[in-house]
């Protein structure tokens, strides 16, 4: 019984050396910047710190309190919140269609059509953001030549506060869109051509095929594009920040969202701990989101 | 006659569908159009109203203003070293994890790959600020070690490999063991050559996701010769709100390497993408 046990780890210990020799490095570098950091930051939450004060007295959940009253942090949060919410309905709602009208029987040029749609999502954040601020400039931005045409009036859809957050929400919407289709293209396909055949056979018509088949068997990519576009758009920074920072921006407080808060915060004012308790509730965020999508995820298997 | 109406009726169906598609496509183009057509106008040109959109003198000038009042060359140089190394280490740490956390059993293991995956899903934005400190603590603040720490690891890069060397059969594995093969020899000559498709997807997403980065840059850095890119266009429009053709011409050189991934890896990324999910 002993030798065989011995037997087996001398069989296996050059695995557990080559286990050693992997897993040590990573597992330490991972501690030291995702572990320790996600940890600190919640800790730091419950602190006062301005970085340079060798004070760092615990204040328990007063930073979290302030940041209840705080005007600035709740213009954020609301407009994340819109942003949030109104991109991702849009967005997955337009996806929806299209992937429907693509995925139609005998469509023809549907790949290249989904390729186009993809374009903009392989673009980073920072030239897209760049560019769409050159078409929204207000005396000669092409976007108020183009709404010119059709006998609008001109916009200033960045500087002007009541438009600026729906400006940059035209963008997420802009960059997304085709990512949410490809999916949803994906989900579609999936669905077994015999469902189809069955429910015309049945005499079903377009609105009843679309509630009865293919909206529940959609449900699990729906579900999926929802929660990680929640969690990608509250956490939202660098195209606010492009959009806002020079003479051309958005007024900071009119697109001011959660993370650009906290960078500000944090990074300009040094109000380190305050900063660590809003990046604290952006974390309770995120988590909340991907249980709701695990939870769901249970109940479909 | 009936027949006919209905095939009448259908084409125009056909036709207005393809026109709605072809409008959309264009609004996802057009932008990209606009800006190098931008790029390429003389300065008079650029603030023209009503604007013109084809430049009518075509010029380079915008391009070289870009390479030389800012050091765009020297961001790129930054991108490239930080892209590279980044995406070299992700490859390296997921297909080596992924291999132990899928092919060798141990005390522990599951809870150590749980754990890695959970936080896969935790944005940077999150934790910025301890990692800012630690980084201080360093002392790797503005430097290179700095920029790439928090990139060199990627939960998910080791939760897909560990899914694709799972697929791999124990059988070659356990037959290389028993002839006595190292688990580094294992690791080298059968499991990376298995996995070189997953190795390649990893790669043009890791590359995408690292060269994309910017909070991380922006609070790490903090002179001009360290800005990756991304960085570095961000500034150049700060620092010259209204020069557009100048911008532009930015815009269009940042935007290469994405590009030129697109159009080589074209059906590739689009399917990469519905695989590995939208993380980043």
């Amino acid at each position: 019984m002993l030798e065989e046990l011995h037997r087996s780890l001398k069989l296996k210990s050059p695995q557990y050396i080559f286990t050693i020799c992997v897993l040590t490095p990573v597992i330490a570098i991972y501690t030291i910047i995702r572990i320790i950091p996600i940890g600190g930051t919640i800790f730091l939450g419950f602190h006062k710190w301005d970085l340079i004060n060798p004070a760092k007295p615990f204040i328990g959940l007063r930073n979290y309190i302030k940041l209840v009253h705080d005007e600035l942090f709740i213009i954020a949060i609301r407009n994340t919140f819109i942003l949030a919410l109104l991109s991702i309905v849009i967005s997955l709602g337009i996806a929806l269609g299209l992937a429907l009208i693509l995925n139609r029987r005998k469509m023809r040029f549907a790949p290249v059509y989904e390729l186009i749609y993809f374009l903009p999502f392989i673009i980073s954040w920072v030239p897209l953001a760049v560019i769409w601020k050159w078409m929204y400039d207000p005396t000669y931005g092409i976007l108020n030549y183009v709404i010119g045409l059709v006998g609008m009036r001109p916009q200033g859809w960045l500087v002007n506060p009541k438009l600026s957050l729906y400006s940059i929400i035209i963008l997420v919407v802009w960059r997304n869109l085709g990512l949410a289709t490809v999916l949803f293209s994906v989900g579609l396909k999936n669905i077994p051509a015999e469902y189809f055949d069955a429910a015309i056979v049945d005499g079903a018509s377009g609105f009843k095929l679309f509630r009865d088949i293919i909206f529940p068997l959609l449900k699990p990519i729906t579900l999926y594009l929802f929660v990680m576009s929640t969690i990608l758009n509250f956490a939202i920074f660098s195209p606010v920040y492009v959009m806002t920072i020079g003479s051309q921006g958005a007024p900071g407080n009119a697109v001011r969202v959660l993370v650009y808060d906290l960078y500000e915060n944090g990074f300009r004012y040094l109000h380190m701990g305050y900063a660590a308790a809003e990046a604290t509730l952006l974390l309770l965020i995120v988590l909340v989101l991907t249980l709701v999508e695990f939870r769901s995820m249970r109940y479909e298997v | 006659m009936r027949l006919e109406t209905k095939r009448v009726f259908g084409m125009t169906k056909e036709l207005l569908i393809h026109i709605f598609l072809i409008l959309i496509a264009i609004t996802m183009i057009f932008p990209f159009f606009w800006m190098f057509c931008t790029a390429l106008k003389p300065s008079t040109e650029v603030l023209s109203w009503p604007p013109v959109i084809l430049p009518q003198h075509p010029t380079l000038e915008n391009f070289i203003a870009v390479f030389t009042k800012w050091p765009f060359a020297r961001f790129f140089f930054n991108s490239i070293l930080i892209t590279s190394v980044a995406t070299f280490c992700i490859l390296l740490t997921s297909s080596a994890a992924g291999y132990v956390f899928a092919k060798i059993k141990f005390f522990g293991r599951d809870l150590i790959f749980y754990i890695i995956l959970a936080t896969a899903i935790i944005p940077i934005q999150s934790y910025l600020i301890m990692l800012y400190l630690i980084i201080v603590k360093f002392q790797w603040i503005n430097t290179y070690q700095g920029i790439l720490a928090p990139l060199i690891i990627m939960s998910f890069g080791i939760f897909f490999l560990r899914q694709n060397i799972y697929a791999i059969p124990d059988e070659s594995i356990d037959a290389a063991r028993i002839d006595g093969a190292s688990e580094f020899f294992i690791y080298f000559r059968i499991i990376l050559p298995m996995t070189g498709s997953a190795l390649a997807a990893l790669g043009i997403y890791a590359f995408s996701v690292t060269w994309a980065q910017f909070i991380w840059p922006l609070v790490v850095v903090n002179t001009k010769e360290m800005y990756t890119t991304e960085l570095g266009l961000a500034m150049f429009q700060k620092r010259f709100t209204v020069e557009y053709g100048a911008i532009s011409a930015a815009t269009a050189v940042c935007m290469v390497p994405a590009l030129i991934m697109f159009i080589v890896f074209r059906r590739g990324i689009v399917r990469g993408v519905t695989l590995t999910g939208i993380k980043g």
